[in-house]
């Protein structure tokens, strides 16, 4: 931190960015926050129900997932190493095969919840309605938080993309890489909200 | 009007950074966005006002007086979502917050620049969203502006859509308040420790504090409302295992720390103003610092309170009291230093003295009664009755209302460089001060006697205390009309006001009026201030 520094002469601040970035992540959480208080208290309430559902999941799709997802955070990683070691080329591709993990998650969450679909639990479906108390809940908060995390998963990979075009342009260089930093910091925070989504809805029984 | 303005230093920011439309749509300078967000929200303040005017008509007689229930119910519903989330919450921080946290502080601006401006656009977006629901559909919403499940799930008017807007709306409050918080932490001036800093960064950093970490908890909780109302699961309905309450928790999870948005940055214009005006140091500058950080904490843990009647359990009640008398000691503190800073001061009974004494007390009356809403007896009588409505528009109006009126006099000749008439700003004080005390102060009577809120139609003997309250409306909108004409005039050709007008303190006053593109003309630094000068 250097406080000398007047704000004239700072047009650029990674410290700032970092904080802006930091509380950014804080609202993230909050925002999973709330739906994870409503999973617990509706678990709570409806404990039979919720453990009966949760049996229609695949464990093997979800491990799999788990397993690309922190996968894609060390290559994430390894891409800011690179960066700091001045190796763009090794920088670009870590981040090409980030995305490229997050294709996978996604394909394979295309696959999953097509077959929640066709046996009709998508809220709303025919036999969806006719569930037994709770297990609608179940099903709908499983649509709701995981869709909601696969829409940051998009929204990641959008932030990823951008910093493979400024990498591209040269605009993030060694010295100047707080972007690449924030993407990183980003795609971590979805990656640990996965790492609480996956027992929540796979492994407790 | 033109030998006026040669008076005015040529480098402000008016001049500076284009002229035309187009230059404020897509400008980055701090001051620019505040002065927008100040004249959206004027207009959006306007439209609510004239609402409550028209209720405040419809309840000068018992029955159908110029609208239907339905009517009502809309008009409550869109007066209570304007006034919230258009003016009361981003007002002080987004307008005064915006001009001056840089200014406070010797910065050129806030640390992110388009960031800020994307807030005012998502402000402005939000508010299209909240006010088209009144054009398309069944209307606008009639749930109030609280959504409760399971009304809000099951009526046929917009709610949806109102509740899309109110999410558009929290995203802006999210940005303005990280702004805040990281400008406030890297770009104070050289020399501007964290106890040199003004006491309306203090209680901007408490805001904003409570912006990041309370608003996505009402941004997921409205998605949720739009989910039940598109797919019907029951999400809050018991017999698919749902529960109404837990929409009433979350609800004010949010909700409740959020009238500590409102009102935080409104005790913070008041202790900017109290001691340049008494021409004395603030009198315990620590403890109103802290008290800040102590309303913001305290704060998030009693919204339990607006629930005693909703079937919670004996310990959960108790324990939410206990913490909302705990919240009080905070702001009774703040209230005890003002006084104190008075006390023996050489007073100048300026128009922006006047409306911070104004501001202490109508706050006193409003914290005091909210004393006797958070006692559990008390409120079984006075829950959902016009008691509340008088509680909270004396806190909300009264205090955060009366503080941006007070921000708006105070610093008004540093943003325009003109100063506005002092006798008629005095006098329009007066009207609207007597008009609020007329219009609210029967609604704790009526409330007592058992007047419900959001009723459009009323027992006879209720009629005395509403025509007098209605009454008290016109008086106060009278005192609105004065006070916006004088600014208003005051912003064309009111005379120049020089750098610093007041005798201030603050780092704001040592630049020229209106401020340059870039704020200082030389990089500041910060000195102590000197008092009793």
């Amino acid at each position: 931190m250097n406080e000398t520094i007047t704000s004239h002469a700072v047009h650029r601040d990674d410290e700032a960015s970092k904080i802006g970035m930091w509380l950014f992540l804080f609202t993230e959480l909050l925002l999973f926050g709330g739906l994870f208080l409503v999973y617990t208290i509706y678990r709570h309430l409806n404990s039979a129900a919720f453990a009966n559902a949760a049996g229609e999941l695949s464990v093997l799709f979800g491990t799999i997932n788990t397993i690309v997802l922190i996968t894609s955070s060390l290559t994430i990683a390894l891409s800011i190493s690179a960066i700091k070691n001045n190796n763009a080329k090794r920088a670009k591709i870590m981040l090409w095969l980030t995305l490229i993990f997050a294709l996978i998650f996604m394909i394979n969450k295309y696959f999953e919840w097509s077959a929640k679909i066709h046996h009709g639990l998508f809220p709303g479906m025919e036999h969806f309605m006719s569930l037994p108390p709770g297990e609608g809940l179940f099903f709908l908060l499983y649509f709701f938080m995981t869709g909601l995390h696969a829409f940051h998963i998009i929204a990641g990979s959008i932030f990823i993309a951008v910093v493979i075009a400024q990498l591209n342009k040269s605009k993030i260089t060694q010295d100047d890489y707080v972007l690449q930093e924030n993407a990183g910091l980003y795609w971590h925070l979805v990656d640990v909200i996965w790492i609480y989504l996956f027992p929540l809805f796979y492994l407790i029984h | 009007m033109s030998t006026e303005q040669t008076a005015l230093p040529a480098d402000n920011f008016f001049n500076q950074g284009g002229k035309g439309l187009m230059s404020w749509l897509t400008t980055t300078d701090h001051k620019r966005i505040g002065l927008l967000y100040m004249y959206s929200i004027a207009i959006f303040f306007s439209v609510a006002v004239i609402l409550g005017l028209l209720m405040r008509l419809e309840l000068i007689a018992p029955g159908k007086t110029i609208m239907e229930a339905s009517t009502y119910n809309k008009t409550f519903t869109l007066h209570g979502v304007i006034m919230i989330f258009l003016f009361i919450i981003p007002g002080i921080p987004a307008v005064f917050g915006n001009f001056f946290v840089p200014l406070l502080m010797g910065a050129d601006d806030v640390a992110f620049p388009r960031l800020n401006l994307m807030s005012w656009y998502l402000y402005i977006i939000g508010a299209a969203i909240a006010l088209s629901t009144l054009v398309f559909g069944e209307g606008s919403a009639d749930t109030g502006w609280t959504f409760y499940a399971p009304y809000s799930v099951k009526t046929g008017t917009n709610v949806s859509t109102s509740v899309f807007a109110a999410f558009v709306l929290g995203f802006s409050s999210i940005l303005t308040g990280l702004n805040f918080l990281t400008t406030i932490h890297r770009m104070r001036a050289p020399g501007m420790g964290w106890f040199d800093m003004p006491l309306y960064l203090w209680s901007t950093y408490a805001t904003s504090w409570i912006q990041i970490l309370a608003t996505p908890i009402i941004g997921i909780t409205l998605l949720m409302i739009i989910a039940e109302r598109a797919l019907g699961v029951g999400l809050f309905d018991p017999s698919l295992g749902g529960d109404p309450i837990l929409y009433q928790h979350l609800f004010w999870i949010y909700s409740h720390p959020a009238v500590y948005i409102m009102i935080l940055p409104a005790m913070g214009v008041v202790s900017e103003i109290i001691p340049v005006f008494s021409r004395r140091r603030m009198f315990g500058y620590k403890a109103i610092a802290f008290s800040s950080l102590a309303i913001a904490f305290v704060g998030y843990l009693v919204w339990g309170h607006h629930m005693f009647t909703s079937g919670m359990s004996g310990p959960a009640r108790i324990i939410f009291s206990i913490l909302t008398f705990l919240v009080a000691i905070p702001s009774a503190i703040k209230v005890f230093n003002w006084l104190a800073t008075l006390n023996k001061g050489s007073i100048d009974l300026q128009p922006p003295l006047l409306y911070s004494l104004g501001f202490i007390f109508l706050f006193l009356i409003g914290g005091l009664t909210g004393l006797v809403n958070g006692a559990l007896a008390t409120n079984t009588h006075i829950h959902d009755t016009a008691f509340i409505v008088g509680h909270f528009h004396y806190v909300m109006f009264g205090g955060t209302g009366f503080g941006f009126f007070a921000a708006m006099h105070y610093w008004f000749p540093k943003m325009y460089g003109r100063m506005y008439n002092i006798k008629r700003a005095t006098r329009a004080f007066w009207v609207t001060f007597i008009g609020f005390n007329i219009l609210y102060f029967p609604m704790f009577i009526l409330g007592l006697e058992g007047m419900p809120r959001r009723y459009y139609d009323y027992l006879p003997e209720f009629q005395g205390w509403q025509v007098v309250s209605t009454v008290g409306s016109w008086i106060l909108v009278t005192g609105l009309i004065m006070m916006f004409v004088n600014i208003i005039r005051g912003a064309r050709k009111g005379k120049p006001a020089g750098d610093d007008p007041w005798n201030g303190y603050t780092m704001e006053w040592e630049t020229s009026s209106p401020p340059p593109l870039e704020n200082f003309h030389q990089a500041p630094v910060f000195k102590k201030p000197t008092y009793e000068d």
